[in-house]
């Protein structure tokens, strides 16, 4: 070392603790002013339309970026919070939007709104943002689809203020799929300046927030954390409370409890039921659960192949079921009753099926098909085993007196989707939420004929797929009612899933913060919380 | 020295390629499809497609393993997909993570350990030889992530004296400036003592949870090493020869027992750096364990194979300094080599 970088170095060292001061002040968004949230894993993204996103990655497209329209907010029934409706849509980063007097398209004005960046947000950005949905591929072309919206020449920017999207069918499924956490805005200037080269600069965006959200990402460590903080200059809404975020990744369970009890942390998803059940009784720390929209878990019997292709095999499991100790040992009360319902369907969804516990009814249907009982295997995946696997032997024990032997298949999440795919399980136990909170969006998925991933008991049925179809482009609310409440009935007798419960989203929170939103994606909405 | 290293590294390299080969193999023949699961639940059939394109999985198998040397030999260990970063960064960010916890209870453990078992060979028989043995029959028979939720529940929940178990650093500091990825170390170089305060807290209960584990082997093994050197002939003679119980026990019994401790060191230590997954999970420590599980259940190739050859090259470092610190403390093993 000669003299001069020893100078250097050492004046560096003596200016360093100066230094660490001004960060210090940097900081000063403190205690009160911070919101510290723990979850169970962070985003591995920070692009929700990119490939392969995990689930905390939504939170980022509502925090960060701006729609064009979001949901209505209803308040909580125990007025813990709000939650939202999907009838109605309230503008984010449109001020006012007109649909044409034909019906097939819609006209957005846009308002002076900046990105990040302090660039305006034009109908060209919004163009692009849409144009990339429904080109990139996966899950956010999937998604969009799900609206009717499949081609780029659908989206037209009119001039800087003006946007319109154009129709290929009426679908009432479009305007809300405007809301969800996939149709967001990119700042596409900065995006495309970054993009080397890629005309949808996906390597950029996974790793960079360029929106008008309400919030800034200042620091992301995959696996670790990741903070927020407010954009000071957010247009698209009341200027949210907390100035600063901090989502850490606390991966056990036990871990987030024992924070959140001992006032660490302020907010934690993804407890345990047991935990959320405890901590609501304790009375210490203050649980919201919001029954999860278009949401159930269900035990899946595959009509396609093996022992459950015989309807009556099937409702003898719906009879054999011990739905109330399902209830209380796999999910401790955390969930809405699928069972016991009495009187014909109604327009819900999810709703109770007829069925509830009578091992007589059941035992009566298994001798018609199977006098000699036979031997099965339920399929469920080990990253839901808290609750899947109670189930599970709560499911084998219940159906062993019916001469049914079920063996358990517990299989890891890479492996889940897999097995999945086959189609070739017997029996499966598992949740499925539609974002979209409509019967017949969630009857598309799971019991339609196409035969998406989700129709896990290989379903087939014209005259199910006939009323799917008929409610999803109901002329009107009669029509619609009629096809909703034949196509449920028709699931109530032929029961390719057995509904058990309809899950709680549960959040626990420290008594001081307020403010708690659910949105269809599940993440929190950091907007809107606020701390006393 | 030189010829014995550069003999050590050559006899090295055989494993090295074992180790390429055989992950390369095992995380293939997993079950389980990495596209399928990252191209999310409702992918068609061809967005699957285009995933197993896009990661070469469509290509045979001598292919895709070409591709994976050819990076290597870049010096690049691919990306995952689970937290979207190239793992080259991610190894590089979280093992000093680790090393920082693992050096730190090791210490621990060797500072309790070795007198511990030094005293109870002394003392054959008497109360610390009793309480070596419960000591380290409990390290051995309790399960960390048991002592870590213990620790836990009674220094954090109950007592309040510990820090909350949120990783390395409070939420509300931030990390001094990265020289060598220790924080201990980077927040002296930085003077900042308020964050080496904070850094230290957090380790404490984390480094004790795994310095009960990494006690026990190495107290049984001074203990034992201790008696064979007591019992042996020059021990005998030395005394005979009229040397004081100190040189007699601390010069010649305990420079020759310290071989086989160093080795159970050694084992002991690269075992903690890989398998302190489940007290990295309780104090959500940001380290490669749990890095590398969390990889394996999403049947994310890139950085399982990361983790594992990163290990096979520590182990390896790791062996040699073990060989040469023989050298120092036995000469009679430079003369073997």
């Amino acid at each position: 070392m000669d003299r001069r970088t020893f100078l250097a170095t050492s004046t560096a060292a003596l200016a360093a603790p100066a230094l660490s001061a001004q960060r210090a002040e940097a900081q000063s968004p403190t205690r009160a002013e911070t919101l510290l949230l723990v979850q169970e894993y962070g985003p591995n993204s920070m692009d929700m339309q990119g490939l392969g996103s995990s689930q905390p990655v939504n939170g980022v497209a509502l925090n960060c970026y701006d729609r064009l329209v979001r949901f209505k907010t209803v308040p909580l029934p125990d007025g813990k919070g709000k939650t939202f409706t999907l009838n109605q849509l309230e503008p984010e980063l449109a001020e006012s939007w007109q649909e044409a007097s034909d019906g097939m398209s819609v006209t957005f004005k846009l308002r002076d709104a900046k990105f990040h960046s302090g660039r305006p947000v034009t109908a060209r950005d919004v163009k692009w943002s849409l144009d990339r949905a429904v080109s990139i591929g996966g899950f956010a072309t999937t998604q969009m689809n799900a609206g009717s919206m499949e081609k780029p020449e659908q989206f037209v920017a009119v001039d800087d203020k003006t946007f319109r999207i154009d129709f290929i069918r009426k679908d009432k499924l479009l305007m809300p799929d405007l809301g969800v956490t996939i149709p967001f805005v990119f700042d596409s200037e900065l995006a495309l300046k970054n993009a080397g080269g890629d005309p949808w600069a996906k390597e950029w965006l996974k790793n960079n927030v360029a929106g008008s959200g309400g919030y800034k990402v200042e620091s992301w460590k995959p696996g670790t954390e990741t903070i927020y903080v407010r954009n000071e200059e957010w247009a698209c809404g009341a200027k949210p409370a907390m100035r600063r975020i901090i989502a850490r990744d606390i991966p056990s369970a036990a871990t987030r409890r024992a924070l959140l009890e001992r006032g660490d942390a302020d907010v934690s998803f993804g407890l345990p039921p047991k935990d959320f059940k405890d901590l609501a009784e304790a009375g210490k720390v203050q649980v919201v659960g919001v029954p999860v929209p278009n949401g159930i878990w269900y035990v899946a019997l595959n009509t396609a192949t093996g022992p459950f292709t015989d309807p009556r095999v099937r409702q003898a499991v719906a009879w054999a079921i011990p739905y109330e100790k399902m209830m209380q040992v796999a999910l401790y009360g955390r969930g809405v009753p699928m069972w016991g319902a009495a009187g014909g369907p109604t327009v819900a969804w999810p709703q109770p099926f007829p069925y509830d516990t009578n091992l007589e009814k059941a035992r009566a249907l298994v001798q018609q098909v199977a006098p000699g009982g036979f031997s099965t295997s339920v399929l469920f995946d080990s990253g839901q085993s808290t609750i899947a696997e109670p189930m599970a032997v709560l499911l084998k024990e219940s159906l062993a007196p019916l001469g049914i032997n079920v063996e358990l298949n517990k299989v890891p999440g890479a492996n889940f989707r897999g097995e999945l795919n086959k189609k070739t399980a017997p029996i499966v136990i598992n949740r499925f939420a539609g974002w979209l909170d409509w019967p017949d969006y969630f009857f598309f998925w799971n019991y339609h004929g196409n035969n998406s991933v989700f129709n896990v008991a290989s379903y087939q049925n014209k005259t199910m797929d006939k009323e799917i179809d008929a409610a999803r482009f109901a002329p009107d609310q009669a029509d619609y009612d009629t096809a909703v409440k034949s196509f449920v009935k028709l699931a109530e007798e032929d029961v390719p899933f057995i509904p058990v419960a309809q899950p709680l989203h549960d959040v626990a929170m420290q008594k001081s913060i307020g403010g708690y939103q659910f949105w269809p994606c599940r993440e929190p909405d950091f907007r809107a919380f606020t701390k006393s | 020295m030189l010829r014995l290293t550069l003999s050590r590294l050559g006899t090295a390299v055989p494993s090295l390629v074992g180790v390429v080969i055989v992950t390369f193999l095992l995380t293939r023949v997993l079950p389980g499809d990495p596209a399928t699961y990252f191209a999310g639940p409702v992918a068609s059939k061809e967005a699957i497609a285009a995933i197993q394109h896009q990661l070469g999985l469509d290509q045979p198998l001598w292919v895709q393993f070409g591709r994976y040397v050819g990076d290597l030999a870049h010096g690049n260990l691919g990306t995952s997909l689970t937290t979207g970063q190239p793992v080259l960064t991610e190894l590089a960010n979280r093992l000093p993570a680790s090393a920082e916890l693992t050096l730190l209870s090791l210490l621990l453990a060797v500072a309790v350990a070795v007198p511990l078992g030094l005293a109870a060979a002394l003392r054959q028989g008497s109360w610390v030889d009793h309480l070596c043995r419960v000591v380290t029959t409990a390290g051995v028979s309790l399960p960390v992530f048991f002592t870590g939720l213990l620790t836990v529940y009674v220094f954090y929940f109950v007592l309040g004296w510990a820090p909350a178990p949120l990783g390395r650093l409070d939420s509300f500091l931030s990390e001094p400036p990265r020289v060598t990825g220790f924080l201990l170390i980077d927040s002296l170089w930085a003077f900042d003592g308020a964050t080496f305060r904070a850094a230290l807290s957090q380790l404490v209960l984390p480094a004790v949870t795994l310095a009960v584990f990494a006690l026990a082997p190495l107290a049984r093994m001074t203990r034992a090493a201790m008696l064979a050197a007591l019992a042996s002939e020059f021990v005998r003679t030395a005394r005979a020869s009229g040397l004081t119980g100190r040189t007699v026990v601390l010069t010649y019994a305990f420079r020759n027992a310290m071989l086989p401790v160093l080795t159970t060191l050694g084992m002991v230590f690269s075992f903690l750096l890989g398998a302190n997954v489940l007290v990295e999970k309780v104090f959500a420590w940001p380290g490669i364990g749990s890095y590398a599980v969390e990889a394996l259940i999403a049947s994310d190739f890139a950085p399982v194979q990361g983790f594992v050859l990163t290990m096979a090259v520590l182990y390896i470092l790791l062996n040699l300094l073990i060989d040469l610190l023989y050298g120092l403390i036995d000469p009679r093993m430079k003369a073997a080599a």
